[in-house]
C-alpha cells in the first residue's frame, strides 16, 4: 500500500509518502471534505436534479482526491469556505432564509454591511482578488531581481489569498444571483465577465501547482503578467461596460453541461498561457546567453519540460472540453458539430497543439521554435476565447462585448 | 526512438505498397496536415457561411461574388478541397496506426530479455556495482525488491554465473497511442455518416435539384424531394401553432430540398416565458407527434430549448421561433397627391402578398412578419442606455412593378423619444443594409390623425393661399396685392411639401447668385415656418382646440415639419399603420436523424482515454544483471524509455538511490 502511494507520488513529482503525523491531517481532509460534501448533498437533495447531484458528487470526490496528494489545496479551500461562509451569515443576517430579495435590498445590504461592503460581496471579493493578482506580479519579479527568498514567499501568499477571494467572490455571486431573483440563479460561469475570473483562478492554481512541484518562484511574474492583463480586461468591462451586473440566463446557457463544459475549457485556457509566458521566459533567457552561472531563471531545460507539460496538460482537458461541448451542442442546437466559429476555432486551437505536441515528441524539437509557437498559440487560443466573440457572429450566445 | 522515424526495411515484395503506407503515415505529413486543416476552418469562421447568395453579391461586387463562389467559399466545410484535405488527414492518420500499432502491440507485451551487458552499459541511466559484497542470491533478491517497489514487472532469466531482470512498466501509455488516434479515425467516419455526402452524391448523379424559388411547399417538384429513408439528416422547419407539417427543409447553398418525415408533427402551442426584465427565459412548443401506421396512439410531448424530444431515432429540437401568419389590421394612410393624408383600411396576414395601385402605379405589398416584442436599448434622461420595450412592430416590403423593394419595420404605438410620443418607422433600401428612421409625432390622443390633418392641408393649393394671403396681409399689405408674390410662396412651400428643404435650395440655387445664397435660403426658411404655422394654429382650431401657440404646439409643428422633410426620402407611396392584430406565432423545430453520433461519441471516449493515457503513463523499461564476481556479486542496472523527459531522468536517479540503500554501497560509476 504504502509502496504504491509512493509510486504515484513519484509519478506525480510529489515527495514520498508522509510521516504518521501528516497522514493523520490527510486522513482528516478526506473525512473533512467527505463528511461537509454529504452534508450539502442531504440538505440540498430535494432541489437537487440527478445531473446536479453527480456534479456534486464529482466536485467533492475531486476535491478530496487534489487535496490528498496537493497540499496547499487544502487551506486554500479552508479560505474560500471561511470566506464564503462570511458571505452567506452576512446575507443571511439581512435576509433571514428568504430565498430572493430584489437588487435594491441586496444593493443596500452590500452598502451598509461591514463585511459586505469591504470583504466578501462577490463585488468587494473580486476587487481583492485583482489587487492581489496585480500585486504578487510586481512581488514576484521584485523577488527575482532582489533574488530574495523571503519576498518570493510573500509573492506566492498573494497568489493563494487572490485565488481565494477569487473563489468565495464566484460562490457569493452565485449566492446573490439567487437574493436578486430566485429565476435569475445560477452558476457564475456564464459570461465573459465571469469566466474571466474563472480563467484568473484557474490559471493561478495551475501555477502554484507548479511552483510547488518545480521548487521555483521564478516564473511567478511571468505568469502574473498574463492574469494581470485578464485583470486590467475585467476592471475596464466593469466600470466601463457595468458587466458585474448580475444579469439572468439567456435559455441556450440553461444547462448542467454549462457547470462543467466551462471550468474544462479554462484549464486548456489557463495552461495554455502558462505554457506562452514560459516560452516568453525561456526566450528571454535564451537572448540574454542562455544557462548561465548566477541564473534569475531556471534552466532551459527545465522550462521547455515545463512548457511541455502545461501545454499537454491543457491539450487533455481541452479535448474533454470540447467534446463536452459537443454533446452539449447536441442537445442544445440539435447536432454536436456545426461549423460554428466558436467550434471551429476550438478545432483550430486543438489541431495547433497537436501540430506541437508531435513536433516534440516525435520529432524531438526542442528550444526557440517551440517556444515561439507555444507563444503564438496563446494568441490563437486568445483568438477562440475572445475574438470569436468580438469578430464573428455563430451560435454561440455567450457573452458579446 | 519514436517508431514514426523508423525507417521500414525489407523493400523487397510490395515495396510500393509499403513506401505508400510510409508517405501516408509520415510525421512530415501528418504535422502538415494538421496546420492545414487548421488554417482552412479558419476561412469559414471569417466569412459568415451560407448565407443568401444575394448578401454575397452586394457586400463582394459581382466579380468577387463570382471567384469566391467558384472557391466554394460560402459553404467552406462542404467544399470538396476542404473535404480532401480533411480526409486525407485521415488516412494519413490510419496509415499511420496501421504502420506503428503491431509493432507497438507486440512490445507491449514483450520483456526484452535479450539485451547483452555492454549494451546495458551503453545506456544513459545506467550504474554498476564491479564487486558487491554479498551473495550472487543475495543481490538480486533486493535489486529485485527495488524493481517492485517501483511498479516494474519483470522477467527474470538465468545467465551464466547470475540472473537477469529485464522490467517494463506503464505499457499501457503505447495503448493511449492507439487509441488517441483510432479515435480519431472512428469520430470521422461517425461525422461523415451524419454528413451530406449521401444527398451531394444525389445531386452529383442528378437525381435531386436543389430548389432555389420561394413556393408553396405543394409547387416543390417531386426532384427537390427526399425520401423518409434518408438515413440521416439535420433541417429545419417552421410550424405555425395549430398546424401540421410531416416535412422538413434542408438548406443547400442558396437553396433547399425538402425531406420527408415517417411521421407528421402539430404544434399546439408555443410559448415565450420572460424574466421580470423582459429578457426571455425559456422557449417551448407543446408538440403531438403521430405515425400514420398507429394513428390513435400519438405521442405529446413539451420541448424547450436543452430539452429536445427523441422519437424513435428522430431528435426534434426547439431551435428558433417566427411569426405563423399572424392576422393584422393596417391603415394606410395616403403619402401623394390630392389624398394624401387620408387613410383607409387593410386586412391581412403575415406571408401575404396584398396587391395595390397609386394613382397608376402597381404595387406590391408583402407582410413579412409580425413582432410581438421589440427590446431595444434607449437613453433614459440621464443618458444611460436602458433597454425599453417599443411594443408590436409590423415587417413589410413594398415592391414595384420593376422588382425594386425597400423593407420596412413598423412600430404600432407611439414610443416616447426625447419626451415626446412619435410613430417611428424603419426604412433599408437594400437588404441587410443600415435602417433609416422616420419619426411622425403623435397627438394629444396618442394618434397619427392630426399630423395627417397637417399633411393632407399642405397638399391643398387653397389652403396654403389661404394662409399666404393672410400672412402678407399682415406683415406687407402691398406684397399681397401682387399675385406674382404670392404665387412664388405658395410654388415654394409645394416644393418644400413635395421634396423638402433640398427641393428648395436646389430650386433658389438655380435662381440666386452664390453669394446670396446663404441668406436668401435663411429667408425662405423663414417664410415657409411662418405659413406652416399659420396653417397649423387654423387647422388645430378647426379641430377644436382654441389656445395654440404654447410650447407643445411648437415641439409638434417643429417634429411634423422634420417628418415632412424626411418622408421625401421615405420612397414609399402610402404609410402602413398597424391598427390591430391577432398573433399566431410558429415555432422553429430543427429535427435530426443521427446515425453517427454514438459512433462519434464512442470515439470520443477512446480519445480522451487514449490522450491522458499518452501524457500521463510514464513508459519505462529497465535491467537488471546481478552475475558472480571475484569478491562476492557484480551488478549492472539502467532504465530507459522511448519518451526522454526530465521525469524519466528524475526516476531513474531515484532508482540508482533506492538501489545504494538496498546495497549498502555507492556505485563505480553514475553516467549524469
Ligand atoms: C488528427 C490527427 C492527429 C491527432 C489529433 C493526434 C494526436 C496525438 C496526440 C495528442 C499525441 C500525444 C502526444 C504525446 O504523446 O504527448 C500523439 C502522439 C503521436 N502521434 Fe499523433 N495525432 C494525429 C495524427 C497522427 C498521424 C497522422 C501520425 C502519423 C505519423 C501520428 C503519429 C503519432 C506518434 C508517432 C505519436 C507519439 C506516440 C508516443 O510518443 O508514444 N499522429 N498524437
Amino acid at each position: 500500500m504504502s509502496a504504491n502511494a509512493n509510486v504515484l507520488n513519484s509519478a506525480l513529482g510529489l515527495p514520498p509518502l508522509a510521516k504518521s503525523a501528516e497522514r493523520m491531517t490527510d486522513i482528516l481532509w478526506l473525512l473533512l471534505v467527505v463528511g461537509v460534501g454529504l452534508g450539502g448533498l442531504f440538505a440540498f437533495k430535494d432541489r437537487m436534479d440527478v445531473y446536479e447531484v453527480s456534479i456534486l458528487v464529482g466536485s467533492v470526490s475531486a476535491l478530496a482526491a487534489v487535496g490528498w496528494y496537493w497540499r496547499g489545496i487544502r487551506g486554500l479551500s479552508i479560505a474560500v469556505a471561511v470566506l464564503t461562509a462570511i458571505a452567506l451569515w452576512r446575507y443571511g443576517v439581512h435576509f433571514g432564509d428568504q430565498l430572493s430579495v430584489g437588487r435594491e435590498a441586496l444593493a443596500a445590504a452590500q452598502e451598509k454591511d461591514f463585511f459586505l461592503k469591504f470583504l466578501v460581496s462577490s463585488q468587494s471579493a473580486i476587487m481583492w482578488m485583482s489587487a492581489l493578482y496585480v500585486g504578487a506580479a510586481f512581488t514576484y519579479f521584485l523577488a527575482l531581481f532582489t533574488r530574495t527568498e523571503y519576498i518570493g514567499k510573500i509573492a506566492s501568499v498573494l497568489v493563494w489569498s487572490a485565488t481565494a477571494f477569487g473563489l468565495a467572490g464566484l460562490f457569493a455571486r452565485w449566492r446573490e444571483s439567487y437574493l436578486i431573483n430566485v429565476d435569475y440563479g445560477h452558476i457564475p460561469v456564464s459570461n465573459l465577465y465571469e469566466v474571466f475570473i474563472l480563467f484568473s483562478v484557474v490559471t493561478a492554481l495551475i501555477y502554484l501547482f507548479y511552483e510547488g512541484r518545480f521548487k521555483t518562484r521564478a516564473l511567478g511574474g511571468f505568469v502574473m503578467l498574463v492574469i494581470s492583463a485578464a485583470i486590467g480586461f475585467l476592471l475596464w468591462y466593469t466600470f466601463d461596460r457595468g458587466a458585474n451586473v448580475i444579469q439572468p440566463l439567456v435559455p441556450a446557457l440553461n444547462s448542467y453541461w454549462m457547470k462543467i463544459h466551462v471550468p474544462a475549457n479554462f484549464v486548456g485556457y489557463g495552461s495554455f498561457a502558462i505554457a506562452a509566458m514560459i516560452g516568453v521566459a525561456y526566450l528571454i533567457k535564451l537572448k540574454m546567453g542562455g544557462d548561465g552561472e548566477r541564473d534569475l531563471l531556471p534552466k532551459l531545460e527545465i522550462m521547455d519540460d515545463l512548457m511541455y507539460k502545461s501545454i499537454a496538460l491543457g491539450f487533455g482537458f481541452f479535448t474533454v472540453a470540447t467534446i463536452l461541448g459537443a454533446m452539449w451542442a447536441a442537445e442544445a442546437w440539435g447536432g454536436y458539430w456545426s461549423w460554428d466559429p466558436k467550434e471551429t476555432w476550438a478545432l483550430i486551437v486543438w489541431l495547433n497543439y497537436a501540430a506541437w505536441l508531435h513536433l516534440r515528441l516525435t520529432k524531438g524539437w526542442r528550444g526557440a521554435p517551440m517556444a515561439w509557437w507555444s507563444v503564438i498559440g496563446l494568441f490563437v487560443t486568445s483568438f477562440a476565447f475572445l475574438g470569436v466573440n468580438m469578430f464573428l457572429s455563430g451560435l454561440h450566445s455567450y457573452g458579446t462585448l | 526512438m519514436p517508431p514514426s522515424t523508423t525507417p521500414s526495411l525489407a523493400p523487397s515484395s510490395g515495396a510500393r505498397g509499403r513506401s505508400l503506407l510510409a508517405f501516408l503515415g509520415s510525421m512530415n505529413l501528418a504535422i502538415t496536415l494538421l496546420v492545414a486543416v487548421a488554417l482552412a476552418s479558419v476561412v469559414g469562421t471569417v466569412l459568415q457561411q451560407n448565407q443568401p447568395y444575394g448578401d454575397y453579391l452586394m457586400k463582394f461586387g459581382p466579380y468577387w461574388f463570382e471567384v469566391f463562389r467558384a472557391l466554394d467559399l460560402y459553404d467552406v466545410y462542404s467544399a470538396p478541397w476542404f473535404l480532401a484535405i480533411f480526409t486525407l488527414l485521415v488516412v494519413s492518420t490510419s496509415a499511420c496506426v496501421i504502420r506503428n500499432a503491431p509493432s507497438m502491440l507486440r512490445e507491449m507485451f514483450t520483456y526484452r530479455s535479450r539485451v547483452g551487458e555492454n549494451e546495458i552499459r551503453s545506456m544513459r541511466e545506467h550504474v554498476e556495482w564491479p564487486h558487491l559484497p554479498m551473495s550472487v542470491e543475495a543481490a538480486a533478491i533486493e535489486g529485485r525488491r527495488v524493481l517492485m517497489d517501483e511498479g516494474f514487472t519483470f522477467k527474470e532469466t538465468r545467465v551464466k554465473e547470475g540472473y537477469m531482470f529485464s522490467a517494463r512498466k506503464g505499457s499501457l501509455q503505447r495503448l493511449g497511442y492507439i487509441f488517441t488516434h483510432v479515435a480519431i479515425v472512428v469520430i470521422c467516419i461517425g461525422g461523415m455518416l451524419d454528413s451530406r455526402i449521401w444527398l451531394s452524391y444525389q445531386e452529383f448523379v442528378g437525381k435531386l435539384t436543389v430548389e432555389t424559388r420561394s413556393v408553396p411547399l405543394s409547387q416543390v417538384p417531386e426532384e427537390s424531394k427526399i425520401a423518409a429513408t434518408n438515413p440521416g439528416f439535420r433541417g429545419n422547419v417552421n410550424v405555425p401553432e395549430g398546424s401540421k407539417t410531416s416535412v422538413l427543409f434542408l438548406n443547400v447553398r442558396d437553396g433547399y430540398v425538402v425531406q420527408n418525415l415517417p411521421f407528421d408533427i402539430e404544434v399546439k402551442d408555443f410559448r415565450i416565458e420572460h424574466y421580470i426584465n423582459g429578457m426571455p427565459k425559456s422557449y417551448e412548443s407543446d408538440l403531438v407527434v403521430t405515425d400514420p401506421k398507429h394513428p390513435h396512439d400519438p405521442v405529446k410531448a413539451t420541448i424547450a430549448v436543452n430539452k429536445p424530444l427523441i422519437y424513435n431515432g428522430y431528435a426534434i429540437y426547439q431551435a428558433s421561433f417566427g411569426d405563423g401568419g399572424s392576422r393584422l389590421k393596417l391603415s394606410s394612410w395616403q403619402l401623394a397627391g390630392g389624398t394624401a393624408g387620408t387613410s383607409q383600411p387593410v386586412e391581412g396576414a403575415v406571408f401575404q402578398d396584398i396587391p395595390f395601385t397609386v394613382g397608376d402605379v402597381k404595387y406590391t405589398l408583402e407582410l413579412n412578419d409580425f413582432r410581438m416584442f421589440n427590446i431595444n436599448p434607449v437613453p433614459d434622461e440621464h443618458g444611460k442606455m436602458q433597454e425599453k420595450n417599443f411594443g408590436p412592430s409590423v415587417v413589410f416590403r413594398m415592391r414595384d412593378t420593376t422588382g425594386q423593394a425597400r423593407e420596412y419595420e413598423n412600430y404600432m404605438m407611439p414610443v416616447v423619444m426625447e419626451g415626446r410620443p412619435v410613430f417611428i418607422s424603419g426604412m433599408r433600401d437594400q437588404v441587410g443594409g443600415v435602417m433609416r428612421f422616420l419619426y411622425i409625432p403623435a397627438d394629444r390622443d396618442n394618434s397619427m390623425a392630426t399630423f395627417m390633418d397637417f399633411y393632407h392641408r399642405l397638399h391643398d393649393a387653397n389652403l396654403i393661399d389661404q394662409a399666404v394671403q393672410s400672412m402678407l396681409a399682415e406683415v406687407n399689405p402691398e406684397a399681397a396685392k401682387l399675385p406674382a408674390a404670392s404665387e412664388a410662396i405658395r410654388a415654394m412651400v409645394e416644393k418644400f411639401v413635395r421634396g423638402g428643404y433640398d427641393a428648395m435650395g436646389a430650386d433658389l440655387e438655380a435662381r440666386v447668385p452664390k453669394d446670396q445664397l446663404e441668406r436668401a435660403f435663411e429667408t425662405s426658411a423663414r417664410v415657409l415656418q411662418t405659413v406652416l404655422s399659420r396653417m397649423y394654429v387654423t387647422m388645430m382650431n378647426e379641430r377644436g382646440v382654441k389656445d395654440v401657440g404654447g410650447e407643445k404646439d411648437e415641439r409638434f409643428l417643429a417634429d411634423s415639419v422634420a417628418a415632412i422633410n424626411a418622408l421625401v426620402f421615405y420612397g414609399a407611396p402610402i404609410y402602413l399603420q398597424m391598427t390591430g392584430f391577432e398573433q399566431i406565432q410558429a415555432s422553429g423545430l430543427q429535427i435530426t436523424k443521427s446515425p453517427g453520433k454514438n459512433v462519434v461519441y464512442l470515439g470520443s471516449v477512446l480519445l480522451i482515454l487514449g490522450v491522458f493515457m499518452l501524457f500521463y503513463i510514464h513508459p519505462r523499461r529497465a535491467w537488471l544483471l546481478v552475475r558472480e564476481s571475484d569478491r562476492g556479486a557484480r551488478v549492472l542496472f539502467a532504465t530507459t524509455s522511448h519518451r526522454k523527459t526530465l521525469d524519466m531522468a528524475r526516476a531513474a536517479q531515484l532508482m540508482h538511490a533506492a538501489m545504494v540503500a538496498k546495497f549498502g554501497v555507492e556505485p563505480m560509476k553514475l553516467s549524469h
